[in-house]
C-alpha cells in the first residue's frame, strides 16, 4: 500500500469518451435490433467504434508499460482491477446458477401442486393447490422437465414443447460418447497447459512459453467447436430450444453465458500469443498475459460448476 | 504530473483524467438528473394534487412514477455519491488521484448516454418504462412496449459504470493510501464508500443478469418469468431484491459516511466508536445480502420464508442502532454549532431513524400484509431516500463546496434552505403514512375521495420542496461565482483530516507526494 510519489496520472485522453459513445451505441442499436423489424446496422456500427477504441486503449497501456512508466504501484492498480472484474463475472453467474436453483428445486414443485417445502408446514399450500387444480392440472413436477406445464394443459396447442431428450448423465456404459464429458476434459486440459506456459514464462523460456499459449488457444477453440457442435445436436435431435420451457432456458443461457466468455478468454490468450510472437512480456513483467490466464482459471471453474449442476446432476 | 487543467474548455471536461474534475461531472450531471426527476415527481403531485383525473392520462402517470424512480435512484443519487468519492477519496488517503483516471471517466461519460437512451424513450411510440422502477415481470415482460428493449440496454450500460467506477474506488482505497494511514485510521466516508463499492461490484451483475433474462423472455422465447414453461415471475422479484436490497444500501452507506465526518466537526469532538461505527457498516453490508424477500412478504412464500426474513430483517436494526447512537454520542457534550451542513445532518439522523422506525414496522410480516404496495412504504423509503440520501448529499455540498472552490457559501440563504426543504419535505411524507395506513395504495393515478385532503397537503409540501432545490442551485451558483473567497486550509474550525491540510481551494492535482499519517 505504500506511495511512492511516483504514480502515474496519465495525461486527459480522447478514448473515454469515445468508448462511452461506443457503449451507448451498441445499446441503441441492440435495442433497435432485437425489436421487430429492426436492423443490425447501428449495433455493428457501436461494436465497429468499441473495438478501435479498445484496441488503441490497449495499445496506449502497452506502450506506458514498454516506456518503463507504469510503477509497481500502478501495476497493483491493474492487478486489483483484474480481480474485483472477475469478481463482478462470477456474481453474474451466481444470479443464473441461483435462478436455476430456485426454479428447479422450489418453483416446480410449486406448479406441480405438491408441498410447499416449509420447516413447519407439509401440507400443500392454497397456491400449490390452485395451482394444480385450476391452472396446471397434470403437470407433473420432474427435473430434467420434459414436458411443459404448458403442454400439460394445452397439448398439441402448448408454445412452450419440451425437449425430447435432456442433457443430462447418460449412465456409465454411455459415458465416452458423452460430449459434456470430452468438454470438460478439452478446457480442464487447457487450464493445465495454460499453467505449464505461466511457468514456461517465469523462467524466462519463451519458446516453450508461446507454443503451450497456442495450445491453450487451440484447446479453446476446440471447446468453442465441442460446444457449438453441441448445441446444434440439441437443436435439430433433441428438439432442445431456447424455447422448449424452463430446461431450456436456463441450461442456454447458463451454457452459452459461459460460452461467451470461453470466447472472450480465447480472444484474451489469443492477443497475450500474439504479443508473445512479437517478443512481449518478460519473466517479471508479464500481466497482460497473467490477467488473461486469470481469466480462463475462471471460466474453467465456472464449467465445473455447470459440468456438476446442469448436466452431471441435470 | 505536472500538467494543470487545460486552457481549451471543452477538452478539459471532455477528456478529463483529474479526479476533482470528474468529481464535478458528476456532481452536475446528478444535479441536473435531480432536477429532471423531481420534475417528474411534480406532475405526480400535480395529478394527485385532487381526486379525479386531473391534468394527464393514467399511462402516462405510470411512466411518471417509474421514470422518476429510475431517474432519482441510477441518476441522481449514486451519481451524486460517486461524484463525491471521486472529489475526498484522494485528499482523504493522501492518493495523488483515483488509482485509474481513464477508466474514471469512462464511468462517468457512459451516464449521459445511458440517460439519454431511457429519458428517449418517453417520446418514442408506446412511450417510457411504465412498469415502475422495480420493473416487475410480467409488467416489464408480457406487457410492456417494445421500448423496454431500450431500458434493458441502457440499464446494461449504466451498470457497467457502476461497476468500472466502483473497482477504481476499490483499488484506489486497497493500493493508493499515503503511508501510515492505515484501514483503521481511514475516514469513515472512505470507509463507507469502500463497503458500497463492493456491493456494487457484487450486486450490478445480478440486475444485468435480471434485464438480460427480461430481454430473452421479451425477444427469444425463453421463459424465465412464465409458469407455463416452469419458470415463474416470482423469480424476477428474487433476482431484483437480491440486486434492490443492497442497492439501498449502496444509496444510503455514503450518506453515513458524509454525516460520520460533518457531525464531529461542528461538534468539536472526534467521532464517538469509530471502530464500531467500521464493524456497523459491514455488518449492514453483509446483512443486505440476505434479506431481499422482506420486498416480497404478500407474494406467496412458504411460512419459513417469511419467518426467515422478517427475523434477519429485524437483526439489521442492531447495527444500524449502533450508528444512530454514536452520531447522538458524538454531540453529547460537544460544543456545538449549528452551520448549514450541521443542520442537514442533525435532520438526517432524526428523520432517518423515523425511516428506520416505519422500516421496523414494514419488517413484520404479518403487519406488511397491511403495509405493501401503500403510501406507507412510498412514505417509509423517501424518509430514508430523501431525508437520508439526499439530504446527506446537500449537508456534503455546503460542507465542501468552500474547500472546492475556496469561496465561502451564504449562511443565510443555507439555512433558509434548509428549513424551508426540512419543513416541506415533512409536510410532503409524513401525510403520506396516514394515507398508507388507511389503505391508499401506491402507483395510482386516482384515489378515493376519502384521501383527497392529505394527497393536498403532500403534494403543497412536494412544491415547496421543490422550490427549495432551485434555492440551493442558487446557492451552489452563487458560491462558486461571487462567495466570499476565503484561503484557510481547515475551512471549518472542528474539522480534522487530510482533506484539511490542502491549500484552499484544492489544488488541482492533490497529494503529488503523499503525506505521512503519523
Amino acid at each position: 500500500m505504500s506511495t511512492e510519489g511516483s504514480y502515474y496520472v496519465p495525461e486527459q485522453s480522447k478514448l473515454p469518451l469515445l468508448a462511452a459513445l461506443g457503449m451507448g451505441t451498441m445499446a441503441v442499436g441492440a435495442a433497435s435490433w432485437v425489436i421487430e423489424g429492426g436492423t443490425s446496422t447501428i449495433f455493428l456500427i457501436g461494436t465497429a467504434i468499441m473495438a478501435a477504441v479498445m484496441y488503441k486503449w490497449w495499445s496506449v497501456v502497452i506502450e506506458e508499460n514498454t516506456q518503463g512508466i507504469v510503477s509497481d504501484q500502478l501495476k497493483y492498480s491493474y492487478v486489483l482491477g483484474m480481480y474485483w472484474f472477475i469478481f463482478s463475472e462470477l456474481m453474474f453467474f451466481v444470479c443464473f446458477f441461483g435462478s436455476l436453483f430456485y426454479v428447479r428445486v422450489l418453483v416446480g414443485p410449486w406448479i406441480g401442486g405438491e408441498a410447499a417445502i416449509g420447516l413447519f408446514d407439509d401440507t400443500p399450500t392454497d397456491a400449490a393447490i390452485a395451482n394444480a387444480t385450476h391452472l396446471w392440472s397434470g403437470y407433473d413436477a420432474t427435473w430434467p422437465p420434459l414436458v411443459t406445464p404448458d403442454q400439460a394443459v394445452n397439448a398439441e396447442a402448448a408454445k412452450f414443447v419440451g425437449p425430447q431428450e435432456a442433457m443430462s448423465w447418460p449412465g456409465l456404459t454411455q459415458l465416452l460418447s458423452w460430449l459434456p464429458l470430452w468438454n470438460t476434459i478439452v478446457l480442464i486440459t487447457s487450464s493445465g497447459t495454460v499453467h505449464v506456459a505461466h511457468h514456461a514464462l517465469k523462467e524466462g523460456n519463451r519458446k516453450k512459453f508461446v507454443q503451450w499459449l497456442g495450445l491453450t488457444v487451440l484447446l479453446g477453440v476446440f471447446f468453442l467447436f465441442l460446444q457449438a457442435e453441441e448445441y446444434i445436436h440439441a437443436y435439430q435431435e433433441l428438439g432442445l430450444t431456447l424455447e422448449s420451457g424452463i430446461y431450456g432456458t436456463t441450461f442456454f443461457l447458463l451454457t452459452g453465458f459461459h460460452g461467451a466468455h470461453v470466447t472472450l478468454g480465447t480472444i484474451m490468450l489469443l492477443i497475450a500469443f500474439l504479443r508473445g510472437l512479437k517478443g512481449h512480456f518478460n519473466e517479471s513483467d508479464h500481466f497482460g498475459f497473467e490477467a488473461a490466464a486469470w481469466y480462463w482459471h475462471f471460466v474453467d471453474v465456472i464449467w465445473i460448476g455447470l459440468f456438476i449442476i446442469v448436466y452431471v446432476l441435470g | 504530473m505536472a500538467h494543470g487543467p487545460s486552457e481549451n474548455f471543452f477538452s478539459r471536461w471532455l477528456f478529463s483524467t483529474n479526479h476533482k474534475d470528474i468529481g464535478t461531472l458528476y456532481l452536475w450531471f446528478s444535479f441536473a438528473m435531480f432536477l429532471l426527476g423531481g420534475a417528474f415527481a411534480m406532475v405526480i403531485r400535480a395529478e394527485l394534487f385532487q381526486p379525479g383525473m386531473q391534468l394527464i392520462k393514467p399511462e402516462f402517470f405510470n411512466q411518471m412514477t417509474t421514470m422518476h424512480g429510475l431517474v432519482m435512484v441510477f441518476g441522481a443519487i449514486m451519481p451524486a455519491f460517486v461524484g463525491l468519492a471521486n472529489w475526498m477519496i484522494p485528499m482523504m488517503i493522501g492518493a495523488p488521484d483515483m488509482a485509474l483516471p481513464r477508466m474514471n471517466n469512462l464511468s462517468f461519460w457512459i451516464l449521459p448516454f445511458a440517460f439519454a437512451i431511457l429519458v428517449s424513450t418517453l417520446f418514442m411510440e408506446g412511450g417510457g418504462p411504465n412498469f415502475g422502477w422495480t420493473f416487475y415481470a410480467p409488467l416489464s415482460t408480457t406487457y410492456a412496449p417494445d421500448t423496454v428493449n431500450y431500458f434493458i440496454f441502457g440499464v446494461h450500460i449504466m451498470g457497467a459504470s457502476s461497476i468500472m467506477g466502483s473497482i477504481n474506488i476499490i483499488a484506489t482505497v486497497m493500493n493508493m493510501r499515503a503511508p501510515g494511514m492505515t484501514y483503521m485510521k481511514m475516514p469513515l466516508f472512505v470507509w463507507t464508500w469502500v463497503i458500497t463499492a463492493f456491493l456494487l461490484v457484487a450486486v450490478m451483475p445480478v440486475l444485468a443478469g435480471a434485464v438480460t433474462m427480461m430481454l430473452m423472455d421479451i425477444n427469444f422465447g425463453t421463459s424465465f418469468f412464465d409458469a407455463a414453461g416452469g419458470g415463474d415471475p416470482v423469480l424476477f422479484q428474487h433476482v431484483f431484491w437480491f440486486f434492490g436490497h443492497p442497492e439501498v444500501y449502496i444509496i444510503i452507506l455514503p450518506a453515513f459516511g458524509v454525516v460520520s465526518q460533518i457531525i464531529p466537526t461542528f461538534s468539536r469532538k472526534p467521532l464517538f466508536g469509530y471502530s464500531s461505527m467500521v464493524y456497523a457498516t459491514a455488518s449492514i453490508a453483509f446483512l443486505s445480502f440476505i434479506v431481499w424477500a422482506h420486498h416480497m412478504f404478500t407474494v406467496g412464500m412458504p411460512i419459513a420464508g417469511e419467518l426467515y426474513f422478517m427475523y434477519a430483517t429485524m437483526l439489521i436494526a442492531v447495527p444500524t442502532g449502533v450508528k444512530v447512537f454514536n452520531w447522538v454520542t458524538t454531540m453529547y457534550k460537544g460544543a456545538l454549532t449549528f452551520e448549514t451542513p450541521m443542520l442537514f445532518s442533525i435532520a438526517f439522523v432524526i428523520l432517518f431513524t423515523f425511516g428506520g422506525f416505519t422500516g421496523m414496522m414494514l419488517s413484520i410480516a404479518a403487519a406488511d400484509t397491511q403495509y405493501h404496495d401503500t403510501y406507507f412504504v412510498v412514505a417509509h423509503f423517501h424518509y430514508v431516500m430523501v431525508a437520508g440520501a439526499v439530504f446527506s448529499g446537500t449537508a456534503a455540498v455546503y460542507y465542501w463546496l468552500p474547500k472546492w472552490c475556496g469561496r465561502m457559501y451564504d449562511e443565510t440563504m443555507g439555512k433558509l434552505q434548509f428549513w424551508i426543504a426540512f419543513i416541506a419535505f415533512n409536510i410532503t411524507f409524513m401525510p403520506q403514512h396516514f394515507l398508507g395506513l388507511a389503505g391508499m395504495p401506491r402507483r395510482y393515478s386516482d384515489y378515493g375521495l376519502q384521501f383527497a385532503d392529505w394527497n393536498m397537503v403532500s403534494s403543497i409540501g412536494a412544491f415547496m420542496y421543490g422550490g427549495a432545490q432551485l434555492l440551493f442551485l442558487y446557492n451552489v451558483i452563487r458560491t462558486i461565482g461571487w462567495g466570499k473567497p476565503i484561503s484557510d486550509p481547515k475551512v471549518w474550525e472542528g474539522a480534522e483530516g487530510l482533506e484539511w491540510t490542502l491549500p484552499t481551494p484544492a489544488p488541482f492535482h492533490t497529494f503529488s507526494t503523499p503525506p505521512v499519517v503519523k
